[in-house]
């Protein structure tokens, strides 16, 4: 393909023939330079895989793997996590009627409790999330179906959503903001959490609900139009809700300026968007109150569902988790397994391997080479 | 002594790629014939009529483009790569928003980079190609116009011009010569250019023609040329002229033809008939292939097999999407609605299987050919810098002409090399001597202290200051006026056919024949005793400062079955004496009986000699009486003027008078080979490549250089010589060969060697015998033969089968004639052909065609499947060098053609085993290395994709981000990757050359393979089975220690990518043998690039500023500040990497390869620091280079070097004073009275010898072997090639030969002598009287069936000889004695 023709020297080839006559020394030598790299001498580090070598690497990664392993099992092991599937496939779940006549068009919010025992307290702050299986977040379609300019704030971007966003992109001649598949479905059931004391009196446990998300979704890529100030309802002006939404983007949380509109964190969690069918999200953060009493102390408690999001049509499962953290992160018993199987396979190959070095070594350790 | 051949002006770049396309463009406007052309027609000085045939003009075109086309035409012909064509398709696919999983970027960046790049290295070859077209096409010749001779560029000249050549120009096109200013129409030429032949030939015009003489009188010439149409036989040309009414034929003895160059004549004029691209040089030239190399063929079958393999998957994939999309995505669409167009679960599928075809198509990235360039590129630049390869005499580096085929370097099987200016420097040089039984001239020890170069000036004002000798003992000798050797040089510069031509005083010029000759008077010159000038009837000399005159009686001429030469003279005291000098072979018995003692002295010497590699020659002379002179020259006329059998008796005339001879001493000639030619050819052959010379020169010569540069040894088991003229002898002397072949073999193997041997001798023998006496028979006969035959040992093995042919052990070397390889290379022989030389160690094919070398490597390419590279310097070459994988031109030699054809030139034979060894070695594995790991790290890659389908709905949803595909290729893996491939080295350079045997992974293709391949895919799938599972299974559950979980797909995609990379690296760590500064800089820069790259594009400026373009924002520091993101990159390398290293360990420790054996042993030194290392390579390197291995030299086999090159015939011409210059000759009369029969008598001869069997058949093999041309012209070269051979019977000669070796194998007592009688019986023919008589019974039965039969070749002798030796091997052996009983049973 590439046929050189970066020396030219045919082209005067038989000038340069007469040229060594004729010039007196004073012909260029054409010896190429004795340099290192030109005459591929440069010095190296040249590794061989030898027994000194390898045998010693096996072990040594055996023995920082299992401790390692150990260590992320037990810390794993003290983490409490609680899962409930409030779904109501069942027909003896409370939730079955809701989950059977819940539909996007619903206008009547349809209640159901749920009520759990926790048998061991729960120390420190307790995450609560709501998991979805069966919900392919990560499909191609749904995961461009976003624009992140109109996300971001644009004001261009805002009235003419991008082209990704179909059909999801206009709704009533109006652009939709925000717009595209992820937002449409986002997950609108509403949790609420109540302790049941002894004395059967239901306290409510308070969720908070910022802090949720990522700080660069929160602060970079997720912005009202028009900035901070403005009156959101008029920032929205000229666009339409989401067809599956009940109130408009402006309206998430009334409460709050700054988490309304696109900033919304349960909006930005929610848009961002898991890498497997089968993915849990934040909800809400239990504050730890007092370093005496446990966030949620053992015993009974009550989940209320406002259940807005139909997943039965697709076969889908929601669940409500509550976990506690530990330096790595929630319960992940894998990693720990995994780390202490990997380290003892290295430890176990580090001896099998040195036991066929010892008897079948063929080399010897002269400097001779049978040729 | 040197005698340097002339050097041609350097020859311009004619022969170029010669590119056999339509001729489009702007030049060639003419329409392409239609027709082909039957026969050519071409009057002289008639444009208008010659217009009408259309024949191509002067000029030739090797250029592809011009301005206009450029752009079309390379961008039509780069899309003709299917790759380019492939990803242009990909983009297209891109751009339709359904199936577009990736941005369009993704492929057009990389796409427009390989097409830009390719573009400009075409552009500018073709410009240097439209440079040197111009060059050839603008250079001015002299044409005849109206009357008038005028200037005119080369491609204005037309077919049909008359055109004037001065002496040493070239010739512009083939022409037919009409007359030249030499007498009788003679013009010498010199065809080095055209067939690599350095001795200058003669042509002659037709008579009618040379009359006419000046332009005036060839301004009215109008003859027509009725002639074959265009064709590559350079040594063949059918013609008649038409002129006043008369017809003349013409050959190839009246051709000029282009690329020749005029040599010592003044000027001469000749027709042109074939033109430009029609002429025989250009046919000869052959095609321009783009050569690839065999990795390259195998990446593109890989390709191919992975093209399918994303087929499959993308089915699986798409099928996948099918059942999802039904089972699922039909549910899922309140939330997921299908797009627009698509309607159903199957369409969605079908634009799922495109869609995943762009995302999976990474597996084979558009980077891979690029990358596989830049590092090729890079290799060839190594090549030009090299120290090592760098000539300083003649100022040249080693240049790598093309960048595709370094890696074939280091795969190399056979090796065809051309013996002039590639083994031998074509240069001789006189170097020692034995007179009256005393040696001189042992002045090449290099041990010992450098003697000093003798100084002849002060001795002799005369002297060629090029000459060196550094024995002063013999100058001493000729000083004291020691009779012998006065008597020795005063033979060398007598005897000989060399013309002197003296400017001006003492400026002495010798134009000898050969080189030999040449080497021969010139020493005579310096030891005083010069030859000055001569006519046809006088030699004038100065001997020792004093002028004599001798008057020349006879010339008894050389030919190759006399091969000796004599002359008579006459000196001023009136003295007759009679000089011979000629192969000892010959010689030594036509010695005087009172000559014995020095006889064996001499023949000791002769055998040093031979021992050295040098080529030898005896010198004799006799006293005549004045009566004996008379008596003898009157049979001499008698047999001159002899019609019938002529040159029979002839010859037994000379016989007569070469009798009783006073033996004087011998000479010796180095035919110089270049520096380090046997080191190179033992390293190569050690390192399993098979070296096959391939010359257009003699027999005899090629086979001395096969000896002297070790191809050919002694302990060899036996040499085979084909030189059959039929297609049944050759079919019968590769059968024979072959079968000789297994059956000694098998005797080697069963261990019961000697006396098998000598079994399977004689049956051998008497199996020869048979099939000589059956002759011409069915080829099936031979076999029956043979089990009659053959008693117990060799069981028959009728048609030896391939696997037989490849178990053969022992060491053979072949050695086939021209003529015969031509019956050899027809379609039914071929695969014969091949399995019987592919058995052997050495093969040499002499007399060879410029095509037919390119067709044996054809041949070889063809039926072994095996990487060939050719070697050669000359023009004649040039086909060769096309045709095999990988051509190589020796520059600064002799033109410049063979190097421009060329992939690689450099200036010494022996650089090749540093550009094999070496540079081919490494680049192979670098190569290897390189595709394993590209096709692994890119499987890695991609295939993460393929699991993600399943848990993506089959959508087509990438795992990574849109810039990691893109930069992965091209940033983040390229440079480590291209560092290893550039720089990797497994053993150092000396140690390549020390153990030759690591070269052999390379040619038996063993570190990339199809295994290979699917190793490397295996693991890459494994990888990425890892890649993704594990950050999978990890992340599912894991959260941030703020809580948020992190199994999002950002941070997903992050977590695995960043694995991948990790993980990559650490791969190309651990391949990586040779960590230069580069290797680490490149590795290292290459993680943090990536680090840096990813943390730039997910940064919160970047996505400020197009916030739709970097949807990554804020994931990478958020996921790389995770412990358990880190934990998990750990775990993933681990499982990756652990298994591979304990692969690799466990083949390193239990099957180590020799590299790694070379490598550790190195290791093991470094650590002992023992300097020892050093000086053990040091000695190996030292030994090899010690005078080419000649001290430890054994007695060698005596090799006569009588002017090898020499051709008869220049006798003659002397003594008809034809080749004088009328100014120089003295007596002008004498040549007009002989200068009429001198033709005749060549006319006669030629006919005399037809055989009634040649039939009117045109062209008989281009058979020009020695021995049986007629002793007719000088131009018995391939050039010249007569066309009436007479074709010979085998059986006499195959008979003759096989009684022959019976005859000597029984007279071994005395080996020389039977060598001798031999000989003698070979020039055989009834009419010798010393014939044994069992010879000359078994040649007269046999004879007696065919006309030709006593006719014995040349090469029949150098058989017998061979045979003879070998056998005589045998019978040294403790199994001599029953054989030689066996024998006489035999007989």
């Amino acid at each position: 393909m590439m046929a050189s023709s970066y020396n030219a020297k045919e082209e005067d080839g038989h000038h340069s023939g007469a040229a060594n006559h004729g010039g007196a020394g004073a012909v260029k030598s054409k010896k190429p330079d004795n340099t290192a790299f030109k005459q591929q001498r440069l010095p190296a580090w040249q590794p061989i895989l030898t027994a000194g070598t390898v045998l010693p690497a096996f072990f040594v990664i055996g023995l920082i793997f299992i401790p390692i392993g150990i260590g992320l099992y037990v810390s794993s092991n003290n983490i409490k996590e609680f899962e409930i599937d409030y779904t109501g496939v069942d027909i003896s779940s409370p939730c079955h009627t809701c989950a059977k006549n819940v539909s996007w068009n619903s206008t009547t919010p349809c209640l159901c409790s749920v009520h759990f025992t926790l048998k061991q307290p729960f120390e420190s702050n307790v995450f609560m999330y709501y998991g979805l299986s069966n919900f392919y977040q990560n499909h191609r379609r749904y995961v461009k179906s976003r624009d992140d300019s109109q996300l971001n704030g644009d004001r261009s971007a805002l009235m003419s959503p991008s082209k990704e966003c179909e059909p999801y992109r206009t709704s009533e001649g109006q652009p939709i903001a925000p717009c595209g598949a992820i937002a449409n479905s986002l997950f609108n059931d509403t949790l609420e959490l109540y302790h049941i004391d002894s004395n059967g009196t239901r306290n409510t446990i308070p969720l908070v609900k910022k802090g949720i998300a990522w700080w660069t979704d929160k602060h970079v890529k997720f912005r009202n139009p028009g900035g901070n100030n403005n009156n959101l309802t008029l920032a929205f002006q000229g666009t339409s809700k989401p067809v599956n939404w009940r109130k408009p983007v402006y309206e998430l949380d009334p409460l709050d300026d700054e988490n309304n509109g696109f900033t919304n964190e349960d909006f930005i969690v929610w848009m961002r968007t898991a890498a497997l069918p089968t993915f849990r999200k934040l909800y809400r953060i239990i504050q730890k109150k007092s370093s005496s009493t446990p966030t949620l102390p053992s015993g009974q408690y009550v989940l209320d569902i406002n259940y807005n999001y139909p997943v039965l049509s697709f076969d889908g499962r929601k669940r409500m988790i509550l976990s506690t953290i530990s330096w790595m992160g929630g319960k992940n018993p894998f990693l720990g397994i995994a780390y202490i199987t990997v380290g003892s396979i290295c430890f176990f190959l580090g001896v099998v391997l040195l036991i066929i070095h010892h008897k079948y070594d063929t080399r010897n350790n002269s400097a001779d080479i049978p040729n | 002594m040197t005698v340097l051949k002339d050097m041609p002006d350097k020859w311009f770049p004619l022969v170029l790629p010669l590119q056999r396309k339509k001729q489009k463009g702007l030049i060639g406007a003419k329409a392409k014939k239609s027709r082909t052309e039957e026969e050519r027609r071409v009057r002289a000085n008639d444009r208008e009529y010659n217009e009408k045939f259309q024949y191509a003009s002067n000029c030739i075109m090797t250029s592809k483009y011009n301005i206009i086309t450029f752009l079309p035409v390379n961008l039509f012909e780069q899309f003709q790569e299917v790759a380019n064509t492939y990803f242009l398709f990909l983009l297209i696919l891109q751009l339709i928003p359904q199936i577009s999983s990736l941005s369009w970027f993704t492929t057009i960046v990389p796409l427009a980079l390989v097409l830009s790049i390719t573009a400009v290295k075409d552009a500018t070859d073709d410009y240097f190609r439209h440079k040197s077209d111009n060059q050839v096409n603008n250079r001015q010749s002299q044409v005849l116009i109206r009357g008038s001779i005028q200037n005119e560029k080369w491609m204005n000249v037309r077919v049909g011009d008359i055109i004037k050549l001065e002496n040493n120009q070239f010739v512009a096109a083939d022409l037919l010569l009409l007359s030249s200013t030499e007498p009788h129409g003679l013009c010498y030429i010199e065809t080095a250019e055209l067939d690599g032949e350095t001795n200058m030939k003669v042509r002659q015009s037709v008579s009618v023609t040379s009359e006419l003489g000046d332009p005036n009188n060839f301004a009215s010439f109008d003859g027509e040329v009725v002639c074959e149409p265009p064709n590559n036989k350079l040594d063949r040309f059918c013609g008649t002229l038409y002129w006043r009414d008369k017809k003349y034929t013409l050959t190839n003895q009246n051709m000029l033809l282009r690329g020749c160059v005029l040599r010592n004549t003044e000027a001469c004029y000749g027709l042109v008939i074939f033109a430009g691209p029609d002429t025989k040089l250009m046919q000869n030239s052959g095609r321009t292939k783009f050569k690839r190399t065999s990795i390259d063929r195998l990446m593109n079958t890989l390709v191919l097999w992975i093209f399918g393999f994303l087929v499959c998957m993308g089915v699986i994939l798409a099928v996948g999407n099918a059942v999802w999309e039904r089972e699922v995505g039909s549910l899922f669409q309140s939330y997921l609605p299908w797009d627009p167009p698509v309607d159903n679960f199957l369409f969605s599928a079908f634009l799922s299987f495109w869609s995943y075809v762009i995302i999976l198509n990474t597996v084979v990235p558009i980077s891979l050919y690029v990358s596989v360039e830049v590092i090729r590129l890079g290799h060839s630049y190594f090549i030009n810098w090299d120290q090592h390869m760098f000539c300083s005499q003649c100022n040249t580096a080693a240049e790598a002409r093309t960048t595709t085929l370094n890696e074939e370097l280091g795969q190399v099987e056979y090796v065809f090399s051309d013996k002039t200016g590639t083994l031998t420097q074509n240069i001789m040089s006189f170097n020692k001597c034995s007179i009256n039984g005393q040696t001189y001239g042992e002045g090449t020890d290099p041990l010992g202290p450098q003697q000093k170069r003798l100084d002849f000036t002060p001795f002799n004002p005369l002297a060629d200051p090029d000459f060196c000798f550094y024995d002063d003992t013999l100058l001493e000798s000729v000083k004291v006026g020691d009779s012998h050797t006065q008597e020795f040089f005063r033979l060398l510069s007598l005897c000989h056919t060399v013309m002197s031509e003296e400017k001006s005083e003492g400026e002495l010029l010798y134009k000898a024949q050969s080189p030999d000759e040449g080497a021969l008077v010139t020493a005579a010159r310096n030891f005083g005793f010069v030859f000055r000038s001569r006519t046809p009837g006088t030699i004038t000399t100065t001997e020792m400062g004093r002028t004599v005159t001798y008057t020349l009686l006879a010339i008894l001429d050389f030919n190759n079955i006399r091969k000796r030469m004599s002359v008579i003279v006459r000196n001023p005291e009136g003295r007759i004496r009679l000089y011979c000098k000629g192969a000892d072979t010959v010689l030594l018995e036509r010695l005087n009986p009172c000559n014995q003692e020095l006889m064996n002295i001499t023949s000791d010497h002769l055998n040093e000699y031979a021992a050295d590699g040098l080529r030898t020659l005896a010198l004799a002379y006799r006293d005549l009486s004045e009566d004996d002179w008379e008596s003898w020259s009157e049979s001499h006329r008698c047999a001159d003027k002899a019609t019938n059998c002529r040159e029979d008796r002839l010859a037994a005339a000379y016989e007569e008078i070469e009798q009783d001879m006073m033996l004087l001493g011998a000479t010796a000639i180095e035919d110089k080979l270049q520096e380090g030619v046997p080191e190179t050819i033992a390293v190569l052959s050690l390192a399993n490549i098979k070296i096959w010379v391939l010359t257009g020169d003699k027999q005899e010569t090629a086979v001395n250089i096969g000896y002297s540069c070790k191809m050919l040894t002694d302990d060899m088991t036996e040499v085979f010589i084909i030189s059959g003229h039929t297609v049944q002898s050759v079919r019968q002397e590769l059968r024979r060969a072959r079968e000789r072949m297994i059956e000694l073999s098998r005797t080697r193997d069963g261990g019961k060697e000697e006396g098998m041997e000598g079994l399977g001798e004689a049956c051998f023998m008497r199996y020869g015998f048979r099939e000589g006496q059956q002759g011409d028979g069915t080829t099936g006969g031979g076999d029956g033969g043979k089990q009659l035959g053959c008693p117990p040992p060799p069981p028959p093995a009728p048609p030896p089968p391939s696997n037989l042919m490849d178990s053969i052990s022992g060491e053979f070397a072949l050695i086939i004639n021209g003529h015969s390889l031509a019956h050899a290379l027809e379609a039914d022989m071929e695969t014969e052909f091949v399995s019987t030389a592919c058995a052997c160690k050495a093969v040499i094919c002499c007399r060879v065609t410029p095509l037919q070398k390119a067709q044996v490597v054809e041949l070889i390419k063809k039926h072994k499947k095996a990487v060939t590279l050719a070697i050669g310097d000359g023009a004649n070459d040039v086909s060769m060098i096309k045709s095999a994988h990988i051509g190589v031109g020796i520059s600064g030699q002799e033109g410049i053609q063979a190097v421009l054809s060329s992939d690689y030139s450099f200036s010494q034979f022996r650089f090749l085993q540093r550009l094999l060894l070496v540079h081919g070695r490494w680049s192979y594995l670098r190569m290897c290395r390189f595709l394993c790991y590209f096709f692994y790290k890119n499987f890695a890659f991609t295939m993460v994709h393929f699991w993600f389908g399943f848990f993506c709905g089959f959508s087509a949803q990438t795992v990574y981000d849109q810039y990691f595909i893109t930069l992965y290729n091209i940033v983040y893996t390229s440079l480590p990757v291209l560092a290893m491939g550039i720089f990797d080295q497994d053993v150092p350079d000396q140690r390549s050359l020390e153990y030759p045997k690591l070269y052999e992974p390379g040619q038996l293709n063993l570190l990339f393979n199809k295994r290979e391949f699917f190793i490397c895919i295996a693991q890459g799938i494994y990888t990425s089975v890892v890649l993704f599972f594990v950050p999978c299974a990890v992340l599912s559950d894991a959260t941030q220690s703020t809580g948020v979980p992190l199994a999002d797909y950002q941070t997903f995609s992050v977590t695995t990518a960043t694995a991948l990379v990790i993980v990559v690296s650490v791969q190309i760590a651990l391949d990586t043998g040779f960590w230069t500064v580069i290797n680490h800089v490149f590795v290292w820069g290459s993680l943090g690039c990536f680090f840096a790259i990813m943390i730039a594009l997910h940064s919160q400026t970047l996505f400020r500023i197009f916030p739709n373009q970097f949807h990554f924002v804020g994931s990478a520091q958020s996921t790389l500040l995770q412990p358990v993101v880190w934990l998990t990159i750990a775990l993933a390398t681990a499982i990756c990497i652990v298994p591979v290293l304990a692969f690799r360990f466990l083949k390193v420790d239990l099957k180590p390869q020799l590299s790694d054996t070379v490598r550790y042993t190195q290791l093991v030194r470094q650590k002992k620091r023992k300097p020892v290392s050093r000086s053990v390579a040091g000695a190996w390197r030292g030994a090899g280079s010690v005078s080419e291995g000649r001290l430890g030299a054994r007695g060698g086999s005596r090799r006569s070097g009588y002017a090898f090159a020499h051709q008869e015939g220049f006798g003659e011409l002397i003594t008809s004073g034809k080749n004088m210059r009328l100014s120089s000759l003295a007596l002008a009369t004498f040549a007009s009275r002989h200068s009429s029969s001198w033709i005749d008598t060549l006319r006669r001869k030629k006919y005399t010898h037809t055989p009634p069997s040649a039939s009117g058949e045109c062209s008989p093999a281009p058979s020009t072997l020695s021995g049986s041309v007629p002793p007719l012209s000088n131009s018995s070269s391939v050039l010249g090639g007569s066309q009436d051979t007479p074709i010979e019977e085998e059986t006499g000669t195959a008979t003759a030969h096989k009684s022959q070796t019976v005859l000597t194998s029984s007279a071994q007592t005395t080996p020389a002598l039977a060598s001798d009688s031999e000989s003698a019986t070979h020039q055989g023919s009834p009419q010798v009287p010393c014939a044994g008589a069992l010879t000359t019974t078994a040649v007269r039965t046999n004879g007696g069936d065919s006309p030709g039969g006593w006719t014995i070749t040349l090469s029949t002798v150098q058989e017998a000889l061979f045979g003879w030796r070998a056998r005589a091997a045998a019978c040294n052996s403790p199994g001599s004695a029953s054989f030689a009983k066996d024998n006489n049973q035999t007989e």
